[in-house]
């Protein structure tokens, strides 16, 4: 490394961005997993029926199926924007 | 009692083979009887990595067919006791594989009294590769430390945990091991690479070892000599300590840091 690297701006290193986006994609597709393949296309439909009252984010959605003792709950999270 | 062991990835090329190789042939020199089977049916290639390619004459789907027993299948391995080899058939037909077939040629080898059965899986999540993992006992996950093959991992994990013989029986994951592959410290220093803590937090299995990245393990196939049998290189020593890990010793990682040492240092001094 010379010795100008150090008064150049600081770049972020390109492991520590491949990290970050792992993290967030491992997790979203942990949460579907598992779950029956209509779910992405349940989501879509949800968020139209939501769209046709309040504007919402294509991330303000969350959906994920979760077994507990025998049974699947279906869980369904949309966050509303601020008024 | 014999294990069965799927070596797996989802990712193609990232050390499948070179892993199951070197994973059957450390546990058949430490006495245990061992045969290593190609399940990537029309892409054999284990038979290359192992250097017993001319001594091919019946494979997995003819002994399946019982066109050949299981004995005349087997190819005993000339270096090393107790090492044999199950080639892939070279077959465009996928559906040569059935899962009733595979299980009579895994009851055939608990019969022979095989300690480790190593399950050389094909790429992708296809059925090739879930008839690979059904019978597994114990799951090794090649990585490596690049964004694709983190995430392909990440999956096959999840597949394993619902996809495989116990998980239908309901008797839970199997356990699986990650095996980080093609390592660079020196590019990791300059965080141009995930670390091995890195994919460790993404995937959250315990690590079986850090093999780095090797010129030793192109020669290794080029002479079709097992990486693991260059008992002087960095990937062939690595390999000894994941198998040694692997049968429940403790050992630290090596070859996790760049290598800064001088000319002096590397004619004369140790690990």
């Amino acid at each position: 490394m010379s010795i100008f690297s150090y008064l150049l701006p600081k770049k972020e290193k390109s492991a520590s961005v491949a990290k970050e986006r792992l993290q967030i994609i491992v997790a979203r597709e942990r949460a579907t997993r598992g779950g029956p393949d209509y779910l992405p296309q349940l989501q879509e439909e949800l968020l139209m029926v939501v769209r046709k009252y309040v504007e919402v984010d294509q991330d303000a959605i969350n959906i994920q199926v979760d077994r507990e003792s025998g049974c699947e709950i279906l869980e369904l999270n949309i966050t509303l924007p601020d008024e | 009692m014999t294990k069965i062991v799927v070596v797996t990835s989802g990712k193609g090329g990232v050390g499948k083979t070179t892993t199951s190789a070197a994973l059957a042939t450390g546990l058949a020199q430490r006495g245990h009887k061992t045969t290593v089977i190609d399940f990537d049916v029309g892409l054999r290639n284990l038979d290359l990595i192992m250097g017993c390619e001319r001594r091919v004459v019946y494979d997995l789907v003819n002994v399946i067919n019982g066109d050949a027993n299981l004995k005349q299948g087997l190819i005993k391995d000339k270096r090393v006791e107790d090492l044999f080899i199950l080639p892939a058939s070279q077959t465009r037909d996928k559906d040569a594989l059935t899962l009733e077939g595979v299980e009579k040629v895994l009851e055939g080898l608990k019969d022979m009294g095989m300690e480790y059965i190593i399950c050389d899986s094909p790429a992708g999540i296809e059925k090739g590769a879930l008839t690979a993992a059904y019978f597994a006992d114990e799951a090794v996950v090649v990585t490596n430390p690049e964004v694709s093959s983190v995430r392909d991992s990440d999956r096959i994990l999840g597949i394993l945990s619902s996809k495989t013989r116990k998980a239908e029986l309901g008797e839970g994951d199997i356990p699986a091991s990650l095996l980080l592959t093609r390592y660079s410290p020196e590019r990791v220093e300059r965080g141009e690479m995930l670390s091995v803590e890195d994919v460790k937090d993404i995937l959250a299995i315990d690590l079986l070892g850090v093999i780095p990245e090797s010129q030793a393990v192109l020669n290794a196939s080029n002479s079709g000599a097992p990486v693991i049998l260059d008992s002087e290189s960095d990937a062939g020593k690595a390999y000894e300590d994941a198998v040694a890990r692997f049968l429940g010793e403790q050992r630290p990682h090596r070859f996790l840091t760049a290598n800064k040492k001088g000319l002096f240092g590397r004619l004369f001094g140790a690990q």
